[in-house]
């Protein structure tokens, strides 16, 4: 029941392709379900429950994002607008016409999911640098967009309130009501995910990723397919947007820059390119990292810098470790902690008797 | 009525061709390194405040010549775009493209982090020996700065043709340029004009952050001027330097006539918008930009 194979004993496609490549696979799956579900919520305090929820909702965008970049291969500098559109959205939904979460969360991904695929439009003819830049364009245009026509933004500073999600008619107020909410979300976008990627679709984008002729040439549409990659990449970028903004309660521009389109791109390359759990270990570094450099700073920072220099410090700081780690994990480890993780596992499978 | 009009846009359009030469310099920069090296630069506009300070940092130091605070500021880029080469890229040939883009936005946060925590935030004036007698065109008015970015723009644009049309270098990059391991054959040291095409960018982006630097004031800010870079090698092409120019004549124009006419009505900021709206324009219908040359993909 907990054993590990000692090597490579597949003889089907279907063992293969299989979720659950043993036993222990499924102990572990519902190990850590136990752990989200029951353990964590339990024991932790509101604030450290805060910070699991911007994990969560992390998770879903860079997951999104890892489909469009690490398994098809088309570069996107514009995914915090995609969110933007998401949030705008669901806002605008909620506050208007006073829709519940569950009509509003589908409608702002599905919403992005179509500005997404107008966006990705040009993957048609470019692709690589020109792709990056289009992107790039369109994150600026969105957000000029929105930030500019008051119908979207609603006026001033452009940000909206948006109510509560409520269910089964109780307010989702506290954190450790807003984490199961978020929970059920991040964990429905990790499975859709994983069976995403080994079904045909998902086939099909790796195909792309790895030589998109010789994919055109084996009879893939290949505009059908970039096309569907950029708009599931946006939905799950919408609903990301849609969850931050019931998170905060509040929807606004500010929340959606370019910075952080580099973040969740910080995020799959620190992660692993092209890895569901690389996504997810991608998410919880980077999202972690701010608040432990928030604390570092706080605790050490005094020493070096003024009362006045300090606020700046943090966010400058910030910079320089995200950019270095970027650089880092590019040169040294392409794969990122997903590789990092792998090889841990594999020097344990054979464990004490490795030769 | 109509002659106000008349030279409004006058005005517009020479401040436009002004501002969209000085654009061109910088543009240069990422041109020269993606023609020789393949490499991307979306670093580019972080070089040019990282200049800028070097520049304002020497300048500030009592007695020394404006003359000494540029040739810092030159020195440091080209040493830095040699390091850069070595350290960072040389690790990624090979690997996919956005792994090169990626590297590049890293070293950008990175260089953006710096200056808060070494120098302290605030905003540093650089400036030029030039007088601030504003240079009258009819109806035009240009202020003495960029004037002096407009001469020192063509200067270098004039030079770079020069040098790749005619020395021996210049050629010997642009067969570096055209085919690698051809070039190689021929007994050119690729790995040498690679860090020859590095050094000229850091030049350029040097001399850029003055110039820039000097306009708007010293801070992280600078760096946005990079994000005007795009637009103008899009439209030029990506590996040419004429592009680079007409590109950045454009893109000034365009941006000084969007500012001028519909600020009004949609409450600013169009200056920042509309060199993309063309640019997305352009990439549908020409990917490859004006002067681009077209690379047809084999498996």
């Amino acid at each position: 029941m907990f054993h590990r194979e000692a090597g490579v004993f597949k003889t089907t496609y279907a063992a293969d392709m299989a979720l659950y490549p043993l036993p222990i696979a499924r102990w572990a799956v519902a190990g850590v379900a136990l752990l989200f579900a029951v353990v964590l919520p339990s024991l932790l305090h509101e604030y450290y429950l805060s910070i699991i929820n911007l994990v969560l909702i992390a998770i879903v965008g860079a997951l999104g994002l890892n489909i469009l970049v690490g398994y098809t291969g088309q570069i996107s500098v514009g995914h915090a607008a995609f969110m933007s559109v998401g949030a705008y959205t669901a806002a605008n939904l909620a506050v208007r016409l006073d829709l519940p979460f569950w009509i509003t969360l589908p409608a702002g991904g599905l919403m992005a999911a179509l500005i997404g695929a107008i966006v990705g439009i040009p993957s048609l003819r470019i692709k690589g640098l020109y792709l990056a830049i289009a992107t790039l364009a369109g994150q600026l245009i969105i957000e000029w967009t929105i930030n500019h026509v008051p119908a979207i933004s609603g006026g001033a500073q452009a940000s909206i309130e948006v109510p509560r999600p409520t269910l089964f008619g109780t307010e989702l107020k506290t954190q450790g009501q807003l984490y199961f909410f978020l929970l059920f979300f991040a964990a429905l976008a990790i499975v859709a995910t994983l069976n995403l990627v080994r079904s045909r679709i998902g086939r099909a984008f790796v195909a792309i990723r790895d030589q998109d002729i010789a994919a055109e040439i084996i009879g893939i549409n290949i505009y059908r397919y970039k096309l569907l990659s950029f708009a599931i990449s946006s939905f799950y970028a919408g609903v990301c947007g849609v969850l931050y903004t019931y998170y905060l309660g509040i929807a606004n521009y500010e929340q959606f820059q370019i910075v952080v389109s580099i973040d969740y791109l910080a995020m799959i390359i620190i992660g692993g390119l092209g890895s569901v759990l690389g996504s997810i270990l991608g998410a919880i570094f980077v999202t972690m990292l701010p608040i432990v450099i928030r604390w570092i700073v706080e605790g050490f920072g005094s020493y070096f810098f003024t009362a006045s220099e300090l606020a700046g410090v943090s966010s400058s700081a910030r910079l320089i470790v995200f950019g270095s780690l970027i650089i880092f994990f590019l040169v040294v480890e392409p794969e990122g902690l997903n590789r990092l993780w792998r090889n841990i596992r594999n020097y344990f499978r054979v464990w004490p008797f490795s030769y | 009525m109509m002659i106000d009009e008349l030279s409004f846009a006058f005005s517009l359009v020479v401040s436009g061709l002004s501002i969209g030469l000085m654009y061109s310099l910088i543009a240069l920069g990422f041109v020269l390194v993606y023609k020789a090296t393949d490499a991307i630069n979306f670093a580019q506009g972080e070089f040019v405040m990282l200049a800028g300070f070097v520049a304002a940092g020497v300048a500030a130091v009592e007695g020394m010549p404006i003359l000494a605070a540029i040739i810092a500021a030159v020195a440091v880029m080209v040493l830095f775009s040699f390091a850069l080469e070595r350290v960072v890229l040389r690790p990624l040939l090979g690997r996919p493209i956005v792994a090169v883009i990626m590297a590049t936005i890293g070293l950008g946060a990175i260089l953006r982090g710096l200056p808060p925590l070494t120098v302290g935030g605030q905003t540093q004036s650089l400036s030029l020996p030039i007088g601030d007698e504003p240079f009258v065109i009819g109806p035009a008015v240009l202020p003495p700065i960029q004037v002096v970015g407009v001469i020192v723009s063509l200067l270098f644009l004039g030079a770079f043709t020069w040098f790749f049309l005619k020395s021996r270098m210049g050629v010997a990059m642009r067969a570096v340029a055209d085919n690698q391991q051809v070039a190689m054959a021929m007994g050119i040291n690729v790995q040498r004009y690679f860090a020859l095409a590095w050094a000229m960018a850091g030049i350029v982006s040097a001399l850029g952050g003055v110039i820039w630097g000097s306009m708007l004031g010293v801070d992280t800010h600078l760096a946005l001027v990079g994000l005007k870079v795009f637009p103008v090698v899009i439209l030029g092409g990506l590996d040419s330097i004429v592009g680079a120019v007409i590109g950045g004549l454009i893109v000034g124009v365009v941006e000084s006539i969007a500012a001028g006419y519909l600020d009004p009505f949609v409450g600013g900021g169009t200056k920042d918008f509309a060199p993309y709206v063309l640019m997305i324009v352009m990439l549908m219908f020409k990917p490859y930009g004006l002067f681009g040359q077209r690379r047809i993909e084999r498996v």
